[in-house]
């Protein structure tokens, strides 16, 4: 049973049509990265996942059973989630970021300094961080804060709306590490919005090209490399100058 | 929030300490010291007496009498009948004794003198027009008049007055205490005048005779409703038949020209007729900061509980209306209409609804917080950076956790901003607040006005600025340490 089913879904915003009948499965414990241009609706797709969007027609459902939007809280503790700019709490420390969750749901405080200490440490966030404020953290260590919130509750699907879009490509590609190394050692099913192709080559199993609001196609590196659809043509070959 | 609640118990409590008999008076010189007379006869046959000697003009005192705001204050057998009884027509004492009797209200005798109002011209523009009656006004429509207010709206007044004269001037209207001023200055020809004012000599006036017998007579009373103990009336008729013209006279220079205060000029009649004991303490002059202190704390606490008060309302009803966004634009609508109403029309407002002193200040003071307040806590949450809030939801925060954890936090510097705001301008609107009887610093700048004494008005203007500035700061502070860390970067 796929953790995510997506089935006909289509979204209109005024008289724009964002989706346009999209179906797709995402697999259990694979990195699956949903790329296109500006635009495109793929992150309007990637916010349906936890609810932040609701679909005007098509269904969803999420770890087998249809999402109920009467109880979307209880839902998202299940589903981590994170963005481009972090969206840290800026009032709030690197302990306080991370553990908000956890000490709201409840969780003693030996669980929540384990795990804590646990994701710091496959982040490369040292441990005298935790006293930090964002605003005293660079970029890609604000990013790690990120990834180390949305992991807290140790979610079974993980999203990331162009989490590292504003990094410059050094930190970019040791978060990349950080990422794979996370996911070898507590795998998840991590579904990213990305418009960069070579971060999707690098980190994910299946990549689906969004245009317009339909899918042009999901596939494996290669076979997106090997495409015979026009504008996945186009997207790599624009993307690869 | 317990020791908020505990906090305004006991500012409120303060109010309420052992019962005194107050004693009320109109703001000019002759009410100030006939009121001070009266409470020292109080004092003297050993009850407490609370000064209320700032409450403005006949309607305000009576009102106040009415509505037990004070127990007694002196009062004119001519306003009496016209302005608070409204009746037309003379009548004698014993008439209007009777006439009172159905509103349950009672005078004590005359206390002598008749002060009745008067026109008053310079000497030498008396000479210079013949000018001797009031008739003779009518042969000189150019002439400027500046009348006072109280004068302009009686029935006994400009209105009647020059009709039964067929005066044709366009009287302008201005404080009482600024006639004189005025008169020598120029820029006025002719004002009334109590004709037991201090400064007829003084000003080098002459009182022009009213030929036609239009004003009815000012004898002195002591005025308290009919339920009063008669103990108390009994004492606040001592001073019956004891004060001439020419006494009162006097009495009004002292304070005017001799720099005597009114206590001082108070008891020296009272000596001087016997009636108090000359080794009597009540002469003892209080230092500036002795007087400036409590009036400071006062208006301290009007503001404070005001807004505390709007603060208790504001905030909460902030966030509700962000949570219920489609009501957020008629509630800041008419918040923002409540602020546009000039502060002494809605202090005047409160009159008939709460009476006059601290409770209407607070009201009309509370009214004035709650917009600043709200409008910074709604915009402050509104303006919440929305990455930040859909974040909240996508992390799954419940919407209570969302306002608690992450949009409050982050509204704090701006709804404390608010506050401040709310705060200076409360320090500020307070002193007109003394107008309705509140007391606070703006006592001495009402009776600064009333008496045409600058060191007065300074005495209330200044430490209500400073007053205004330390509560900038005071909220500064505040704000400082109430903000969060990753706004205080330095």
């Amino acid at each position: 049973m796929h953790p995510v089913i997506i089935s006909n879904i289509s979204k209109i915003y005024a008289d724009r049509k964002v989706l346009n009948d999209v179906s797709i499965e995402f697999e259990e414990n694979t990195i699956t990265a949903i790329i296109g241009r500006s635009g495109s609706g793929k992150s309007t797709l990637l916010k349906m996942i936890n609810g932040l969007v609701k679909p005007s027609s098509g269904k969803i459902k999420l770890f087998g059973n249809e999402i109920d939007y009467s109880n979307l809280n209880e839902l998202r503790l299940h589903i981590g989630y994170s963005v481009q700019g972090t969206a840290l709490f800026p009032h709030m420390t690197v302990y306080e970021n991370i553990t908000l969750l956890a000490r709201l749901n409840n969780k003693s405080k030996e669980q929540i300094n384990e795990r804590l200490n646990t994701l710091m440490d496959l982040t490369g966030l040292p441990s005298e961080f935790k006293t930090k404020y964002p605003f005293q953290l660079s970029g890609g260590e604000q990013q790690r804060v990120g990834i180390c919130r949305a992991m807290m509750l140790d979610p079974k699907i993980f999203l990331l709306d162009e989490a590292f879009g504003a990094l410059d490509p050094t930190t970019k590609s040791e978060i990349h590490k950080e990422l794979l190394k996370i996911q070898r050692t507590e795998p998840r099913t991590i579904i990213m919005v990305t418009h960069d192709l070579l971060e999707a080559f690098r980190l994910a199993d299946k990549i689906i090209v969004i245009e317009k609001g339909r899918i042009e196609q999901a596939g494996t590196k290669t076979e997106i490399l090997n495409s015979s659809n026009d504008f996945v043509k186009y997207f790599v070959k624009a993307q690869s100058e | 929030m317990k020791k908020l609640f505990i906090l305004i118990i006991l500012m409120l409590a303060i109010d309420l300490n052992a019962q005194t008999i107050r004693v009320g008076a109109k703001h000019f010189n002759e009410g100030y010291i006939l009121s001070e007379i009266i409470s020292q006869l109080f004092e003297s046959n050993g009850y407490k007496v609370e000064r209320k000697f700032n409450l403005g003009g006949t309607l305000v005192c009576y009102e106040a009498l009415i509505n037990n705001e004070i127990e007694v204050y002196p009062e004119y057998t001519g306003t009496i009948s016209e302005a608070i009884l409204k009746i037309k027509g003379k009548m004698s004492y014993e008439e209007l004794k009777n006439s009172l009797i159905e509103e349950k209200l009672e005078m004590s005798p005359e206390y002598g003198f008749n002060n009745t109002y008067a026109f008053a011209v310079k000497k030498e523009l008396a000479k210079r027009y013949g000018l001797k009656n009031i008739s003779d006004l009518k042969l000189y429509p150019e002439l400027k008049f500046g009348l006072s207010y109280e004068f302009l709206n009686r029935e006994d007044g400009w209105k009647n007055l020059s009709q039964v004269y067929g005066l044709t001037q366009n009287p302008v209207g201005l404080e009482h205490g600024l006639a004189y001023k005025a008169l020598d200055d120029k820029q006025i020809d002719l004002t009334d005048v109590y004709s037991t004012d201090g400064e007829i000599p003084k000003y080098d006036l002459t009182i022009l005779t009213d030929d036609k017998n239009f004003f009815p007579k000012y004898y002195a009373v002591s005025f308290y409703k009919a339920e009063l103990d008669p103990k108390l009336k009994e004492i606040a008729g001592k001073i019956s038949g004891q004060i001439t013209e020419s006494e009162m006279q006097k009495m009004n220079e002292e304070v005017l020209y001799e720099n005597k205060t009114f206590a001082e000029v108070a008891s020296k009649f009272l000596i001087e007729k016997k009636l108090l004991n000359s080794n009597s303490p009540t002469i003892r002059s209080e230092s500036m900061l002795e007087q400036i202190l409590p009036k400071a704390v006062q208006h301290l606490k009007i503001t404070g509980i005001a807004l505390i008060l709007a603060i208790l309302v504001a905030v909460p009803l902030g966030i509700f209306i962000y949570t219920y966004s489609f009501i957020s634009k008629p509630v800041l609508y008419i918040g923002g209409l409540l602020q546009t109403i000039p502060s002494i029309a809605l202090l005047a407002f409160m009159i008939p609804f709460f009476g006059i002193g601290v409770l209407p200040a607070v009201i009309a003071l509370f009214v004035y917080g709650l917009l600043p307040i709200l409008r910074n806590t709604v915009t402050a949450l509104f303006t919440v950076d929305p990455l930040l809030k859909e974040v909240s939801d996508g992390i799954g925060l419940t919407g209570y956790q969302k306002l608690r954890y992450v949009e409050l936090p982050l509204a704090v510097p701006t709804i404390i901003a608010g506050i401040r705001t709310a705060a200076v301008i409360n320090i500020g609107t307070a002193t007109l607040a003394a107008f309705i009887g509140a007391g606070g610093l703006g006592e001495f700048i009402v009776t600064g006005l009333a008496l045409n004494n600058t060191k007065l008005i300074l005495m209330g203007a200044v430490p209500a600025a400073i007053l205004a500035i330390l509560t900038e700061i005071f909220f500064e502070i505040i704000e400082r340490l109430v903000s969060p860390k990753h706004l205080n970067k330095k």
